[in-house]
């Protein structure tokens, strides 16, 4: 080792000495950059993590580590017997943010809130076309549809008029979309001239504070020390931006960063057995499946349908494409959301029974068509090769595959198709942690030649699903989204493939990480042990 | 010379409107609407898409669209993102510095090592050196990238523990960014050891860029010294008596510089197509990393933009290289 080198390892040996001394620091290795600051602008995980999380508050929030819902800004919220309103009673003494162009002057209000959802769903609003502002959540979420009017009832309450009753509207209100940001910020920033400030230097009431963004590098934050809330356990955070996952595979065993997520399949295994990285795992809020076309012969048989779903090997599919990092779907919603009917079984691979039913309905020589879609997704990590094993699959049942693919944005659009040759090979996420979000969405009559990719309308099914959206409690819902999964599953608009699973590695120092079932990476209550 | 530079920057303007078309129209012709892209698995209404459409100006003819990114450019305005929402400039600006830094560095390095190996191996012509060398550079070319950068880290960072895995800099240091040069920067914030830091986090990316243009210059240079090194007047030179160091250094050195530095001219445009992967590996927030990005996400104003900022660097440093040509070689400058 010659002299210069000696001195650099030196230098290094004494910046980590440093790191460990600030062990207030955690360092978080995220998989990409934000889009931006301000979450109703943006629909990426990893433009919330780094925005929603750790900046902003919302009405209500999930409970970290559940889909459960749990006042936030809002302490309080009670629903009209009609259902159509909405009222919530807000927290008092909250504090926003500041920063070099701003100080806050009061505390959080109602002004603030009805401004968070002005700005997005009303046109006349100054906010509404500030840095590009499409509001793709709020759309998406049928907010524009859904909400008549926002009132405020006095300083700490206020009233949401709905044009119908809808029970997911308060999971709705904790999503990353519904974070409540500051009216006064925001009027001042109009006033300077530079709007889009809110966007990119965001001020919040969340546990940590926004410090600096380098893009694409490192963004900073700092410990809010006047947090409504049990304050954070680390004085700043700090998100390291490595898009790599070997890199971050051997950043978190260098101790470069203290936790990463979204390792690859393959580094799963060397990172459990490695003693200085815990690997947590759970299954994702997604789901992976192939959508027949319910409306085109021999597919708008149910029976047909039900033998191929018993032709796939999804054990195969899960070892091969999912390289283990996935879990066999039985039904259409994720394992960690409520209402989960875990009584169902799952059809069986039998390629023989399988065959034997297809001939039985009279079906010889059928041949169709696979439609693999051209991107990743967690739900389906390589959909060209789970569309091979298919065809594999299927031949055995002497059913002939042709695979077919479209780029991306053709795909989504040709699928929507009532006509469309083919099944297709399609996920999901969901965004409020509501059954709801799957069934309807992906299911319900409404759908038909949207999201339901299987063009499937059964009335049965869909007369539970309206319904359940409207009853108040989950305790009243679970039952009927049961009851809607069972028929589902005799009906088999789907075969439903499978659930992705999450991993998150990190440091053992790292105490009180809990993996989010909805996806969002939280640190608000992350310490590092001394 | 003056006659020389000015009939070389008239070039310029052809190049110039030629490539604004072009990236205009390259990302036009991927398939793929970048509002349904945008949307996702979520879907969007047909009024939505329809408002969404005029807002980005997709509804008017694409001549007219053109025209307004045209006169745009020559007025300094390149756009905003579609992803980030903000201006094209500005996020490029951020951004070019880092991928600035490495690449300079990158070229530093292939030609502070190049162009002295390819001397001597020329020089040895056929013995061990020459053979060993050449074979290294071959090695040294062909290597994938994503694979080579790989394999120093995990034996340099991950089992010797001599270099930083990624980023610019440690976490710890934390100063503003004043240049965007980070070795620079990291002098100005006189913050104690943060300068070795920087340029140890400097290393690794430096090398894995440089390997092929280190290759391209040894093997180029060596090639085009042995050509010098058969013409007549070296022979003269040695009949005279004169060393051979001098013969080598001045006399065939200098003449054999003119294919090596168009070489190293070219290698600027290879040494942006590595920074992509190099970028993305080391985390190192540089230019690279956010076209490939963009493309994926069909970001119409960062891709032409972020394209055409690219082409008329590549163009200015073909400039600068046909600006040496005349410095090195007077014969072309009266052409």
């Amino acid at each position: 080792m010659s002299f210069t080198t000696k001195l650099a390892t030196g230098a290094m040996l004494a910046a980590l000495g440093a790191t460990a001394a600030s062990a207030q620091s955690l360092v978080y290795c995220s998989e990409g950059s934000p889009e931006g600051f301000d979450p109703a602008l943006y629909t990426a995980g990893t433009t919330f993590d780094a925005s929603s999380h750790p900046i902003y508050n919302r009405l209500a929030e999930f409970k970290v580590g559940t889909t459960e819902v749990v006042p936030a800004l809002a302490e309080s919220w009670e629903v009209s017997e009609d259902g159509m309103t909405v009222t919530f009673k807000l927290r008092q003494g909250v504090k926003f943010h500041s920063n070099d162009q701003f100080t806050p002057t009061r505390d959080f209000n109602a002004d603030d809130v009805i401004f968070s959802f002005d700005r997005q769903g009303n046109e006349e609003n100054p906010y509404h076309t500030v840095s590009g502002g499409t509001w793709e959540y709020y759309g998406g979420m049928s907010m524009p549809d859904l909400i008549e009017s926002i009132e405020k009832v006095d300083d700490y309450t206020v009233a949401f008029n709905l044009t119908r009753p809808e029970a997911p509207f308060i999971a709705n209100m904790a999503m990353d979309f519904a974070s409540i940001v500051s009216k006064e910020y925001a009027d001042a920033m109009m006033e300077a001239g530079t709007p889009e400030m809110v966007n990119q230097a965001p001020i919040g009431t969340g546990p940590f504070q926004f410090q600096a963004y380098q893009k694409d590098a490192v963004i900073r934050y700092l410990r809010n020390d006047e947090y409504w809330g049990d304050p954070a356990k680390v004085e700043s955070l700090i998100f390291a931006i490595t898009p790599d996952a070997s890199v971050r595979y051997q950043k978190v065993q260098a101790g470069e960063c203290h936790v990463t997520a979204y390792p690859n399949p393959a580094d799963v295994q060397a990172m459990k057995d490695a003693e200085d990285i815990v690997v947590m795992e759970q299954e994702g809020l997604n789901v992976g499946y192939l959508a027949y076309n319910t409306q085109v012969a021999p597919f708008d048989n149910a029976n047909v349908r039900k033998a191929l779903n018993m032709a796939i090997d999804k054990q195969a599919i899960i070892d091969v494409v999912f390289q283990g990092s996935g879990e066999i779907a039985k039904n259409p919603i994720p394992p960690t959301m409520w209402s989960y009917n875990d009584a169902i079984e799952d059809d069986n691979y039998d390629p023989e029974a399988a065959k034997a039913m297809l001939e039985e309905e009279g079906v010889t020589d059928l041949s169709m068509k696979i439609w693999a879609m051209p991107v990743q997704r967690p739900y389906n990590p390589n959909a060209r090769r789970m569309a091979e094993l298919m065809q594999e699959d299927f031949s055995k049942v002497g059913v002939d595959v042709e695979i077919v693919s479209y780029e991306w944005g053709e795909y989504l659009e040709r699928s929507k198709s009532k006509d469309r040759d083919g099944a297709v090979l399609l996920g999901w996420t969901g965004d409020n942690g509501d059954p709801d979000n799957f069934l309807a969405v992906l299911l319900g009559c409404d759908g038909v030649e949207k999201s339901n990719r299987a063009q499937w309308c059964n009335e049965e099914f869909d007369a539970l699903i309206q319904k359940a959206k409207v009853l108040p409690t989950q305790e009243e819902r679970a039952p009927l989204y049961e009851e809607a999964q069972q028929i589902f599953k005799d009906q088999a608009p789907w075969a439903t493939i499978a659930h992705s699973v999450v991993y998150m590695t990190m440091r053992p120092e790292v105490e009180n990480y809990v993996v989010h079932p909805l996806g969002g990476h939280i640190f608000n209550q992350v310490g590092l042990k001394q | 010379m003056l006659k020389y530079v000015l009939s070389r920057l008239a070039t310029f303007i052809p190049t110039f409107i030629g490539v604004t078309l072009i990236s205009f129209a390259f990302i036009r012709m991927l398939p793929g609407d970048p509002i349904v892209v945008m949307a996702g698995e979520r879907g969007i209404s047909e009024e939505r898409y329809l408002e969404l459409q005029q807002q980005f100006g997709f509804d008017r003819p694409i001549y007219v669209q053109f025209w307004d990114y045209f006169t745009g450019v020559l007025q300094g305005d390149l756009g905003n993102s579609f992803v980030t929402k903000r201006p094209v400039w500005d996020e490029f600006f951020s951004l070019f510095p880092a991928t600035l830094e490495l690449s300079v560095c990158a070229m530093i390095f292939a030609v502070a090592l190049g162009l002295p190996a390819g001397v001597i191996a020329a020089v040895n012509r056929g013995k061990f050196f020459d053979r060993a060398l050449m074979s290294t550079a071959l090695v040294g070319y062909s290597m994938p990238i994503f694979w080579w950068a790989l394999l120093l880290i995990i034996v340099f960072s991950g089992n010797l523990g001599w270099t930083p895995v990624s980023g610019r800099i440690d976490l710890l240091y934390y100063f503003p960014n004043a240049t965007g040069f980070m070795l620079i920067d990291s002098i100005a914030s006189g913050q104690d050891g943060a300068f070795t830091s920087a340029l140890r986090h400097l290393l690794l990316p430096t090398i894995v860029l440089g390997t092929i243009p280190l290759a391209v210059i040894a093997r180029q240079t060596r090639s085009a010294m042995l050509e010098v090194l058969g013409e007549d007047y070296i022979r003269t030179a040695r009949a005279k008596g004169m060393s051979s160091g001098r013969i080598n250094g001045i006399h065939a050195l200098r003449n054999a510089l003119i294919p090596v530095i168009t070489v190293i001219g070219l290698s600027v445009g290879t040494l942006l197509a590595g920074a992509i992967l190099t970028e993305t590996i080391f985390s190192w927030p540089g230019i690279g990393k956010w076209m490939v990005d963009s493309i994926f996400r069909r970001d119409y104003p960062v891709v032409q933009g972020g394209l055409l900022l690219i082409a008329v660097m590549v163009m200015v440093v073909n400039l600068t290289v046909d600006m040496l040509y005349g410095i090195i070689n007077p014969k072309i400058r009266k052409r």
